[in-house]
């Protein structure tokens, strides 16, 4: 929202190194214990146990129906907890209404008042708070500024653009200062251009303001890119709660590797194991597949191994020795995305692997084209060895 | 060339035709009400002089005068409550009774005036409440309350609930919520309800029969006892100023119900 003014200041890294959750002194400004809600028979939260931390940008991530919204309802008070409870700065949150909790929502629909002009939406929740009329109009001014509205006081929420109205549901939930603000899918109802430029201004607010801010989304990429740690969720159930990095590279389960980004599942049998590495024998692959990971697996054990596109070196040439860690195969598919093309890939056994490759030339033609023969090779660290 | 919808025959006769039938016993009323004769069926010339005459004839004043009190109290009772209703109907999910309830509260839409009007009197005397303003008030606010509930309710179940959430979100409890967010926005509706509530307490005849008392007769109830000493022009005008009136209170209830369309819709 402030493109333009951050060019005149210092280009300030937007994320500086930031790890509460790694201090084992560092108090939680939100925990969530052992919390369930149930409708019915039907179980919504199942267990959920989470800290989350001040100043921290966190998402929770998972398909429709994982249950990310009710736990962030929970938060906002629009949900009571079956059983566990949900602290916010030290104090249960059980029973106390949505209109007496320091944490405020931006709605998916934005939730405009359609009879009121922005400056009054955004003047709503300080009028609640019975502030003094001229506070609350340097807070209002103070909000059009943060998210570069000012001029559009007086319009009326249906006079505005998607992206206009966007920020004036920032700039209402965020007029009351709450210590935590929850964004429930916040960019769904933007085009893709405008969301990812929105992404980064988050961002770069959230850095400014240091507000602690939860969001709630099924996109992944706007997970990866605009938070500090990701929850992914299914079934009512963490699944993994790391950083990006860590959910992209490290996915703990076969569930996170393929719902974060795009992945080649290997079903494989452990033949060996050592101390410091894995070998394995994949069904897939004509050779053995070697990994620089300790596992717990016993010999003769069946695990998947999940390989990202990116990983796989493709090409055309015969590779200079045969080694562990490679395929052969005619390439039968490719989807060319302008930066980088996915090859799908024939193995001689039938099975297929999916390998990327960056487009480094500007050549139309591509290099590795319909029915080329190709080798494939991956080093041992390339792959991760999944528990389930 | 594209094909164009516009007029048949076939169409605007049909048209005309179905306009004529609706219309054309009212125009006769509205045009005679000007004539200049004491006969009703004999044309003597334009003259306002019925409408002088209505404001000499002190019993329709006072009839048309108690009418618009009753509708202006009835109406607003009915508004309350059916808004109650409807928020009730629309908001509390699948509660027991939720179908007993919604019929008992459409049921009247249905139910004819006489047995209403009956009913409502065989209680009055039970509990030996003196007939008079109130009830006849009483008894539009229980016909009239159904109507209101179902237009408040279908302007509900199309109002964005996250609305109101952001409300308390933001700190408002739930009666300043509703007060400050819910009702502002569904307003249109409730002045539709409230004016629909009020023509058709202004037109009732059958049940204000059964349960006004002396003193307490609506002007339709006085039209309608001189009409049986004869058809006057009198009556052709004071029934030309209510079909004024209502038409007025319908097409205002419309307007109110598109301008919130509209400004719902906005430029989306």
């Amino acid at each position: 929202m402030e493109m333009a003014a951050s060019k005149t200041q210092k280009p300030q890294s937007v994320r500086r190194k930031f790890e509460p959750w790694a201090d084992p002194a560092a108090e939680p400004l939100i925990r969530f214990e052992n919390v369930v809600k149930r409708y019915g028979d039907v179980v919504a939260i199942d267990g959920v146990s989470l800290d989350i931390y001040e100043r921290e940008f966190f998402a929770l991530l998972g398909p429709s129906g994982c249950g990310k919204t009710t736990l962030m309802r929970m938060l906002a008070g629009f949900e009571e907890a079956s059983e566990g409870k949900v602290v916010l700065a030290g104090s249960d949150l059980s029973g106390v209404p949505p209109y007496r909790r320091p944490v405020n929502m931006m709605f998916q629909s934005y939730a405009l008042f359609p009879h009121m002009s922005v400056a009054d939406n955004i003047a709503f929740g300080l009028k609640q708070e019975r502030m003094p009329r001229d506070e609350i109009a340097a807070r209002v001014d103070e909000m059009l500024k943060l998210v570069n509205l000012r001029g559009f006081e007086k319009r009326k929420p249906h006079q505005l653009s998607g992206g206009q109205r966007q920020r004036v549901a920032l700039a209402r939930s965020l007029a009351k200062r709450p210590k935590v603000l929850l964004l429930d899918e916040p960019m769904a109802a933007l085009d893709k251009k405008l969301r990812e430029q929105t992404q980064f201004e988050l961002m770069d607010l959230q850095q400014r303001i240091g507000t602690t801010f939860i969001i709630v989304t099924h996109d992944q990429e706007e997970a990866m890119t605009v938070a500090d740690r990701i929850a992914v969720m299914d079934h009512g159930k963490l699944i993994q709660v790391a950083t990006p990095a860590e959910i992209y590279e490290q996915p703990n389960s076969r569930y996170v590797a393929e719902f974060v980004g795009d992945v080649n599942i290997i079903e494989a049998a452990v033949t060996r194991v050592t101390t410091s590495d894995t070998t394995l024998q994949a069904d897939m692959l004509d050779a053995e597949l070697r990994l620089t990971q300790r596992t717990d697996a016993k010999t003769g054990d069946r695990v998947a191994v999940a390989l990202r596109p990116e990983k796989i070196r493709i090409a055309k040439e015969p590779l200079s020795e045969v080694h562990a860690n490679c395929a052969q195969g005619v390439v039968y598919d490719i989807a060319y995305l302008g930066d980088l093309s996915i090859y799908h890939v024939h193995l001689d056994n039938g099975f297929v692997l999916k390998a990327a490759k960056t487009n480094l030339s500007r050549q139309i033609e591509p290099p590795i084209d319909w029915d080329d023969r190709v080798n494939l090779s991956w080093t041992p660290d390339a792959g991760v060895l999944l528990k389930s | 060339m594209a094909m164009r919808k516009g007029l048949s025959p076939v169409t605007v006769t049909a048209l005309a035709g179905g306009l004529a039938f609706l219309y054309v016993p009212l125009f006769l009323l509205v045009i005679y009400s000007f004539n200049d004769s004491r006969l009703v069926t004999v044309w003597g010339g334009w003259s306002t002089r019925w409408y002088r005459g209505l404001l000499q004839n002190q019993a329709l004043m006072d009839a048309a005068w108690v009418s618009l009190k009753v509708a202006a109290v009835a109406a607003t009772l009915a508004t309350a409550l059916g808004t109650l209703a409807a928020l009730a109907l629309v908001r509390a999910g699948a509660f027991r009774g939720r179908t007993l309830f919604a019929g008992l509260v459409y049921a009247p839409l249905v139910m004819p005036e006489v047995i209403t009007g009956l009913a409502l009197l065989l209680l009055f005397v039970a509990i030996d409440f003196d007939r008079g303003f109130w009830t006849v008030a009483l008894a539009h606010v229980t016909f009239t309350m159904c109507f209101v509930a179902v237009i408040v309710q279908s302007r509900l179940l199309t109002f964005d609930h996250s609305l109101e959430e952001a409300a308390l979100d933001l700190g408002a409890t739930p009666l300043r919520a509703f007060f400050s967010v819910t009702l502002p926005v569904i307003l249109p509706a409730v002045a539709a309800g409230w004016l629909l509530a009020f023509t058709l307490s202004l037109d009732d005849l059958v049940i204000a029969n059964f349960t006004a008392g002396p003193g307490n007769t609506t002007l339709p109830m006085r039209i309608y006892s001189q009409v049986r000493l004869g058809v006057t022009p009198e009556v052709n005008a004071i029934s030309t100023v209510f079909i004024v009136v209502i038409t007025a209170v319908v097409l205002s209830a419309s307007l109110a119900m598109k301008w919130q369309q509209g400004k719902v819709e906005g430029r989306q």
